[in-house]
């Protein structure tokens, strides 16, 4: 159990400060001017591989893969009906993280799923089979900042990044307590809800990554709600960067990975306008 | 083992029944190890904020006596402790039923949904959301918010629509807005789920009524706080009636609100506590520590960790967790929940109705139905039986089930 695989970590004595792949990158390409581009696609879906290999070659900094859990309540219609279908064909985290190698992208990768799933793997050994798969992060929208202590001990030692989630909710004093906590990316929660397209980037967007600009050095992604590239660039002039996930599905369900990499390629050209 | 950052919230000046064995849980929600707050972080402030509230709200003599008065002259309070002396004789015992049956809108729901929807409103929410299994809950929430002025909407596995239409259509008149959820095995469990998404979008106006002894921190306690008043009357009344205290105490276990209200009673005595649980939904039984709906509990899962759908002849029990408090009593061994099957079930809701005259909800049937298999281990025992909620609700189902054997 002690991440013989987790080579990158050798020689590092304190864990907890080391800044992991998706950090170091991300800070490296935000400080060079370039905003981030992090794609969501579900394991398990038919065409996840090729969506996620087209996402690499168009433009995408980083992709999250989401490993479907029974109960996703983080998740709007679209990212749910992904994660049914991909359950109903036999997805387990197992078997999405066993087709991750062949994926063979440049990008790192992040897994996103529900707390269950760690839970009942152990979190020492869910940390050790990312870390074996070659994923670099690791986010869970139901872990909130008080309960993730037993996974962030486990992520810190086999060197998978946690990536911390900020709501528009939480009050000025809560926000630098998740950002200390944040490694790799800061996610912060465009809208007040789950999952799933909106007419319009909420106005709590980027108020938000405006408030966590102020306070930490993190890199700040803005997720949930941001559902076009005209959206992507609205709020790239506030954060470093954006995540979409249910534009990506309905792309995927409804034409296929080919049309996930187009419109990766659309949104990258609009958030590299100035 | 918990760190440092750990609250935002003020810390208790009173710790509540802190002399009883089911006083409050820790300061990160937890009985023993199980509860917690496992919520996405734009509910973690709600979450605080409605335990604050709850505490300073249940420490207000103010807010628990406009709270007895309600559960008085509107929900029907006390409820009755009914001696049951056919049924006592049919097994050899001495059983008294506790008849929340009798409450207002039918079942104990109503006891915890009058007590959150005067908080909601004391914390200026303007709408509650709320799940529900059989329609009792839904049913409850909708009458709360009818008798204060509250928006509501309530949300319904679609498998449960079908089989408690009855209570869709009460929900309605009462002016709540009923939706069917289609997602995950379409009853409780995804209700909950449809539920919690909503609460993630409205949360600034928004009160989530939670329907049991379950999810995130406060809500185990709080509803638990406010279901105890069945014990507490219990207990007295049982006393009155026979001078004693019982030897068993027994209610069915959904998420498990009802069994805690009554069991909060009852534990500091020598009662056997006994919660029931269906067959097809036996968490405690056999499921094993899981993370789902806010809290750390027993709760069906497969070896993945996905979590099972649990399959009762009931609505209101079809749930594949239990609150963490009875994960908690059943882990220290004060209390136990063995499960039946679906005919004897079936069974039980025909016997109460031929030998007292009182259909039970097919939940309630449960606690009977364990009874009368494992009477004959207690004969001469007194047994309280936790009557949760009338059967009106689940004849038509019943006339499905039982054919014209019900006019027999
Ligand atoms: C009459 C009745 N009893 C019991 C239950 C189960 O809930 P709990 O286990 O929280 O008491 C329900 C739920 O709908 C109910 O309607």
């Amino acid at each position: 159990m002690t991440g013989t695989s987790s080579d990158q970590s050798a020689g590092t004595s304190s864990v907890d400060q080391r800044i992991g792949r998706i950090e170091t990158e991300f800070r490296a390409k935000r400080d060079a001017g370039h905003k981030l581009l992090v794609p969501y696609i579900t394991g398990g879906y038919p065409g996840w591989q090729d969506a996620i290999r087209a996402c690499a070659a168009r433009g995408a900094d980083a992709v999250e893969i989401g490993i479907p859990f029974s109960d996703p309540v983080m998740d709007g219609p679209v990212i749910q009906q992904a994660s049914q279908a991909a359950l109903d064909r036999g997805a387990t985290p197992a078997a999405v993280l066993d087709e991750v190698p062949s994926l063979d992208v440049e990008i790192p990768l992040l897994v996103m799923t529900y707390y269950n799933l760690v839970h009942h793997d152990g979190h020492r050994r869910f940390a050790h089979r990312l870390v074996e798969a070659g994923v670099s992060g690791c986010i869970l929208p139901d872990l909130p900042l008080e309960e993730s202590e037993p996974w962030t001990r486990a992520a810190d030692h086999e060197g998978v990044e946690t990536v911390m989630l900020a709501a528009p909710t939480a009050p000025d004093d809560r926000l630098p307590r998740v950002a200390a906590r944040a490694r790799g990316f800061l996610y912060s929660v465009g809208v007040l809800g789950v999952t799933g397209e909106r007419d319009q980037l909420a106005a709590t967007a980027t108020a938000l990554a405006g408030r966590l600009k102020a306070i930490t050095d993190v890199p700040v992604l803005v997720g949930v709600g941001v559902s076009n590239a005209a959206q992507a660039y609205e709020a790239t002039r506030v954060a470093d960067g954006v995540i979409q996930g249910a534009s990506m599905m309905r792309r995927l369900i409804d034409h296929g990975p080919d049309a996930v990499g187009d419109y990766v390629a659309e949104v990258r050209a609009a958030i590299d306008r100035d | 083992m918990t760190d440092s950052t750990i609250t935002d919230t003020t810390t208790t000046p009173t710790r509540f029944d802190a002399d009883s064995l089911m006083s409050e849980p820790d300061s990160t929600g937890r009985f023993g190890e199980f509860g917690g707050r496992f919520v996405p972080e734009t509910l973690v402030p709600a979450c605080q904020e409605l335990e604050a509230g709850f505490r300073e709200a249940w420490a207000d003599p103010a807010f628990r006596d406009d709270l007895d008065t309600i559960l008085r002259d509107y929900a029907g309070r006390p409820s009755m402790l009914t001696e049951c002396f056919r049924l006592s004789e049919h097994l050899g015992l001495r059983v008294f039923m506790k008849r929340e049956d009798l409450n207002h809108t039918g079942s104990h729901k109503i006891n915890n949904v009058l007590g959150q929807a005067l908080l909601a409103k004391r914390m200026g929410k303007t709408r509650l959301v709320a799940e529900t299994g059989a329609g009792q809950h839904g049913v409850a929430t909708a009458t709360a918010a009818a008798l204060m002025g509250l928006e509501c909407k309530v949300y319904m596995g679609a498998v449960d629509v079908d089989r408690q239409a009855l209570n869709v259509f009460r929900m309605r008149l009462l002016g709540a807005e009923v939706e069917a959820v289609h997602s995950g095995s379409r009853t409780l469990k995804d209700a909950v789920n449809e539920a919690m998404r909503d609460w993630v979008a409205t949360v600034g106006d928004s009160h989530y009524c939670l329907g049991s002894v379950m999810g995130p921190h406060p809500y185990p306690w709080m509803v638990r706080q406010f279901h105890r008043v069945i014990g507490d009357e219990a207990r007295e009344q049982c006393r009155a009636a026979t001078g004693a205290d019982p030897d068993v105490v027994v209610a069915c276990v959904g998420g498990g609100s009802n069994a805690i209200g009554i069991f909060a009673g009852f534990v500091d005595t020598d009662a056997r506590l006994v919660g029931v649980e269906p067959a097809g939904g036996a968490a405690v039984r056999h499921g094993v520590p899981g993370v789902v709906h806010g809290m750390r509990s027993y709760l069906m899962q497969d070896e993945y960790g996905q979590v099972e759908e649990a399959v009762s002849i009931s609505a209101g029990l079809d749930y594949p967790g239990v609150g963490p408090e009875h994960s908690w009593l059943s882990s220290i061994g004060r209390a136990e929940y063995p499960n039946v099957t679906d005919d004897e079930v079936v069974e039980a809701f025909q016997l109460l109705s031929r030998t007292e005259g009182i259909i039970p909800a097919l939940e309630s049937a449960h606690a009977i139905a364990w009874l009368s298999r494992e009477g004959h281990t207690m004969q001469g025992q007194t047994v309280v039986v936790n009557l949760s909620g009338r059967g009106d609700k689940d004849v038509a189902q019943m006339m499905d089930v039982l054919g014209d054997r019900g006019d027999a």
